[in-house]
């Protein structure tokens, strides 16, 4: 049958909501917490090599009557997304039980916005685009406010419901002029357009509009710190890598896909966007005390760097900005994820610099974990996060955006400063009151080392995963 | 096309007119001696106190949401039905999914309690 | 011709409501004039011909979503309340509506003298009708339909996450 063929394509996706119904009926008949997490890891495990052997098998093609495509760059998106969720399932689970918040729902949740951010990640129709981010959407909104005790968790709900919902309408306006433009809302049908009206531009106007909300690029980034630091941190690095690269990979999509005709016309306003994103980002990191909320700031910028690479408008640029979204995936989630044990270690919330003075000599290892992670986040060789930015640098200059990628590369060099000064209080500051951390859990800990060396491999040998592509 | 609507314009209008009708004649005809009892909010025969504004459980909140939920599931089954026969077994089996994901929704809000509305049943759920 | 009239009555009727909605400083008189921005939708979803569209929008968002707005209004418990039924006045119901339709009146002049007049094409006659909608929605586009019902089953989780009081145990 039809659609059993399509699907037998689309795997990663219906797995992940399985998984998420099942976890969620697991919340309602009490099952232990511990099957719970088995079960969610499991579910987002099988999701990850499904989508891997995607990728490898080099397939590609319109599913379910062009709603989605499978394959290429669709393929990667699904990949990196559900790395993020496994490596989010298996962190989350001492994190949430330290801060009291272990539920089966917040498995469910995640699940399901996986499921969500797979269908965004591969949409080439505006319609299967547009559930697919509501679905992320709710379940990002719900999971930001997790921990409702805390003003900033209700803060970072209440502000991310309503920023997100106006965005979407944004997003959502966008799409209906272009449907009122060009009668369709498949990707293929718009980038055929020959006849572009004022109807045209403001939808792609209004849709620009919408994506650079979602991947909190300036000016429309003010959401994102308070929303990051709220929300609790295993979801905070959840949101900043899977959310953000499902968001990027529609925004190649739709770019690459449906609006390539128009790049003359969308390129100059990402560039103003992609320096105001990097300049911003990097220099208000540079004042903040709270690592969480620096981390953001840096989340911000590293948007901009990804919007580099969309500005090129080339088959290298997109290439540069998916295997920088992978990087960003590993880096971010290690670092958000030492930054949780920090956090919960001994019953002393830490989140200041000053408070993580001296930390780095207790758990040697994840000491140096962090540091890989924020080496690599500074953009310095050997690590993933300086190919990353290699390849969309290198790629904005082949389009001759020669000021970009200065921009970008002095920005880097800007951004070294904060990233290491955290490093600076880890090792060369003595705290006030000595401190002993315990010793981590040991699947945690290992999860951390994992990333650490994939960060180290994938700055070693890049092609590793961008012959994939 | 208007010629297909005129029936519901028709109801429309008598509705309006009857409310306004029958309001105006009760205020001309009806005799009017009102007293403090008469003017008092019934409140089951008991003295109103308070404010009927009064904040109250986030329990009737939970209901209505649920209502929504399963008020647009009926908006996706509606179509669905009338098309069912000309529709191919791929549409059932679509159909089928959707029910099945909202239904384990429905366990799921009645194991956890939340159309209980006695207490103590509810507090057994949720401990 | 009175397909145009009624169409620039009733967008003049949704754009004026909405504006009221945001401008209105009291709670429950910006849910009412949100009432009247969704049936003066759905009065162009008829025109359009899409009457199931039109049905849903009356039922699910004048009827349901409205419930759940003022609701809302309710568990905010603002205090100034007493005096919204003396802000309410016939005068005003009576001069919005008036001024609105008297400004319809106005852009449809306007608009037949500029020749400017939107036209409703022929071809969207069998687009809403429910049988259309049934073809298309479990043939064409049966993945977002079944993403809504994760879709809404999530948010029956958030909801019941978000409001329901948990033990701080680790256990739910």
């Amino acid at each position: 049958m039809d659609l059993l063929h399509d699907l037998s394509y689309f795997w990663p996706a219906a797995i992940t909501s399985i998984g998420g119904l099942a976890a969620m009926m697991a919340a309602a008949f009490k099952t232990d917490m511990r099957w719970v997490n088995a079960v969610a890891v499991f579910t987002a495990l099988s999701a990850t090599v499904v989508a891997a052997s995607d990728l490898v098998a080099g397939h590609s093609g319109l599913l379910f009557s062009g709603m989605v495509a499978h394959g290429g760059t669709a393929a990667f998106g699904t990949f990196v997304v559900s790395l993020g969720t496994l490596f989010t399932l298996v962190l989350s689970r001492s994190y949430l039980e330290k801060i009291g918040h272990h539920y089966a729902e917040v498995y469910a949740l995640i699940l399901f916005a996986t499921t969500g951010m797979i269908v965004l990640a591969s949409a080439t129709d505006l319609v299967a685009l547009f559930v697919g981010l509501e679905t992320m959407s709710v379940c990002l909104y719900v999971l930001a406010g997790l921990v409702r005790e805390r003003k900033t968790g209700i803060e970072a709900a209440l502000k991310y419901f309503l920023l997100g919902a106006f965005s979407t309408g944004f997003l959502l306006y966008g799409i209906a002029l272009l449907y009122g433009a060009t009668m369709s809302t498949s990707l293929d049908v718009i980038a055929a357009t020959t006849d572009k009206g004022g109807l045209y531009w403001a939808g792609v106007g209004l849709l620009l509009v919408g994506f650079l909300f979602k991947v909190s690029a300036v000016p429309f980034h003010m959401w994102t710190p308070d929303v990051y630091q709220g929300a609790p941190t295993t979801i905070t690095g959840y949101m900043a890598t899977a959310a953000k690269t499902s968001a990027f990979v529609a925004f190649i999509l739709v770019l690459g896909r449906g609006l390539q005709g128009s790049v003359e016309q969308w390129a100059p306003v990402l560039e103003i966007v992609a320096l105001l994103t990097m300049i911003v980002g990097n220099l208000i990191a540079l004042v903040q005390h709270d690592v969480k909320r620096m981390l953001a700031y840096s989340s911000i910028a590293h948007a901009g760097y990804a919007l580099v690479g969309l500005t090129a408008g080339t088959l290298s640029g997109y290439d540069g900005v998916l295997f920088y979204l992978f990087a960003y995936t590993l880096m971010n989630i290690g670092a958000f994820a030492v930054l949780a044990y920090y956090e919960t270690a001994d019953g002393q919330e830490r989140s200041t610099l000053e408070q993580f003075a001296g930390l780095g000599w207790q758990q040697p290892a994840l000491g140096v974990a962090l540091s890989i992670f924020l080496f690599s986040l500074a953009g310095m060789p050997p690590f993933a996060g300086f190919a990353g930015k290699y390849q969309v640098f290198a790629a904005a200059i082949e389009q001759g955006y020669i000021t970009l990628a200065l921009v970008g590369v002095l920005t880097s060099a800007a951004a070294a400063f904060y990233y290491i000064r955290v490093m600076v209080y880890l090792y060369f500051k003595s705290p006030e009151q000595p401190v002993s951390l315990p010793a981590v859990d040991r699947l945690y800990g290992w999860t951390i080392l994992l990333l650490a060396g994939l960060t180290i491999l994938f700055g070693v040998m890049p092609s590793l995963i961008v012959n994939l592509f | 096309m208007f010629e297909l609507y005129f029936p519901i314009a028709v109801l429309a209008v008598v509705a309006v007119v009857l409310a306004l009708v029958l309001m105006v004649l009760s205020g001309i005809l009806g005799p009017k001696r009102p007293d403090k009892v008469k003017l008092m909010p019934y409140e089951s025969g008991m003295d109103p106190y308070g404010q009927a504004r009064d904040r109250y459980s986030v329990s009737f909140y939970l209901v209505a949401v649920e209502f929504i939920v399963f008020d647009l599931e009926v908006v996706f089954l509606y179509p669905w039905a009338v098309r069912f026969l000309d529709l191919d077994a791929g549409a059932f089996w679509a159909m089928m999914v959707f029910i099945t994901v909202l239904l384990l929704g429905l366990v799921y809000t009645l194991k956890k309690g939340t159309l209980d509305w006695d207490s103590s049943t509810a507090a057994h759920n949720r401990a | 011709m009175l397909t145009t009239y009624l169409f620039i009555l009733l967008a003049t009727f949704a754009v004026a409501s909405a504006v009221a909605t945001i401008l209105s400083r009291h709670a429950v008189t910006s849910a009412l004039f949100l009432v009247l921005n969704m049936v003066s939708l759905a009065g162009v979803y008829l025109l359009l011909k899409a009457q199931y569209l039109a049905v849903i929008q009356i039922l699910v968002y004048a009827g349901a979503i409205m419930v759940l707005f003022l609701f809302v209004i309710m568990l905010l418990n603002t205090d100034k309340e007493e005096s919204v039924l003396k802000q309410i006045s016939l005068k005003m119901v009576v001069s919005f509506l008036l001024g609105t339709a008297v400004l319809a009146q106005l852009l449809f002049a306007v608009a037949g003298w500029t020749d400017t007049l939107p036209m409703i094409s022929a071809a969207m006659t069998e687009v809403g009708t429910v049988e259309a909608i049934g073809d298309q929605l479990f043939t064409r586009y049966v993945l977002p339909f079944e993403l809504t019902g994760i879709l809404l089953t999530a948010a029956v989780i958030g909801a019941l996450l978000i409001a329901q009081h948990h033990n701080k145990k680790g256990t739910s």
